[in-house]
């Protein structure tokens, strides 16, 4: 089993989603860049029942850096993920991992991202490619590939809206619904979430036009385009039919649109 | 004429939404939409069952079609959906084990 404490004396909490991760590390310098990264999404309580030791070292090859190919692959019940700048192991069942990598911000952010998308599977959430607000108290997501337009649409957002991201999503299940939570990835847009949650009123998945328009998508497209939005990083059978569960779920409780938008701050009356 | 008979690969999920069955490929992740006489084709597809049986059985009543013509294309469909690697088809029933 994995040390959840290892020696390392420096620990942050980084709550997303509701779910603390505490990160621990030997070095302060680190623990502080990840204080100033997260801040907002920080919590005063070093307890929470994810733990991660970060072992900075210079072995890791960084000069292939975030653009290698990300590998995710479960041996013995163990999540091994490695990039070009980092590797690290997950234990799902002691919650508790350790990350080699170096004095950088990025590759502890894609394993943050992981741990979450992998925990979020097990109670039937994601995390989704899109930007996500609250407006009048109800979160609203626009999902779309690169260059579809997240950053777009949340800058020309009125004020009476609330950014949660422009990037990257954090949708858990609540009841009968789902909620959408803020989180400090950041898109284009260059700044975090707020860290704060809502029931989700609409999925729109983004198309650009020459006019603002919303269209219902019917079930079997809107599952096929929320999965390719979903982020799920292994390859591996049983998660892949857990999520196929997931977003026909989702959809069976939440409106799924596409919207045809022109980047103008029109296209906001059509989001109430 | 052999019989056909037809069960979902194992390499599949499939969920009834709002009366249209959607299957994912989990090889590839890819998602169909089958319609509603594919959808009452694919919910009598048990192994065991004979294509021209569910036919005869579920489609034909349920959507007034000529028995041959509803028969050559469900053909037709199993056949597109056995290319896609979603669907098993023998001439002979399949058993919980596949072919």
């Amino acid at each position: 089993m994995l040390d959840p404490s290892g020696g390392c004396t420096h620990a942050i909490a980084i709550v997303i989603g509701g779910l603390p991760i505490v990160v621990r590390c030997s070095n302060p310098a680190f623990i502080q860049m990840l204080a100033h990264r997260y801040a907002g999404f920080v919590s005063s309580s070093i307890d929470g029942s994810i733990q991660l030791e970060i072992d900075i070292g210079d072995a890791v090859p960084i000069a292939l850096g975030t653009d290698a190919a990300l590998e995710v692959h479960r041996i013995n019940g163990r999540w091994i993920m490695q990039r070009g700048d980092f590797r690290a192991e997950w234990d799902p069942v002691a919650r508790c991992g350790r990350v080699r990598q170096g004095l950088q911000p990025y590759a502890i952010d894609g394993v943050l991202r992981i741990i979450h998308s992998l925990e979020l599977a097990k109670s039937g959430g994601f995390l989704m490619h899109s930007a996500s607000v609250v407006r009048n108290g109800r979160a609203f997501l626009f999902g779309g590939i690169s260059g579809a337009g997240k950053t777009t649409i949340a800058r020309l957002a009125p004020p009476d809206v609330t950014i949660l991201t422009d990037e990257i999503s954090y949708v858990r299940r609540n009841g009968e619904g789902y909620n959408a939570f803020g989180t400090p990835f950041a898109g284009e847009l260059g700044i975090a979430g707020e860290p704060i949650a809502a029931p989700i009123a609409a999925l729109y998945l983004l198309a650009k036009g020459i006019d603002n328009r919303t269209c219902l998508m019917a079930p079997g497209l809107a599952a096929s385009r929320l999965l390719r939005n979903i982020l799920f990083f292994a390859q591996d059978d049983d998660l892949v039919k857990k999520l196929f569960d997931t977003a026909c779920e989702f959809i069976s409780r939440v409106p799924v649109y596409e919207l045809t938008f022109r980047p103008d701050a029109e296209v906001w009356s059509l989001i109430q | 004429m052999s019989e056909k008979y037809i069960k979902p690969s194992r390499d599949t999920a499939a969920r009834m939404l709002d009366g249209e069955m959607v299957v994912i490929s989990v090889r590839d992740s890819t998602v169909y939409s089958l319609n509603l006489t594919a959808t009452a084709i694919w919910n009598g597809a048990d192994g065991y069952t004979s294509l021209r049986e569910i036919v005869s059985q579920k489609v034909v009543p349920e959507f007034e079609v000529d028995a041959n013509v509803a028969y050559q294309d469900a053909l037709d469909l199993v056949a597109e959906l056995e290319r896609e690697g979603i669907l098993l088809v023998a001439d002979h029933p399949i058993s919980e084990e596949g072919i």
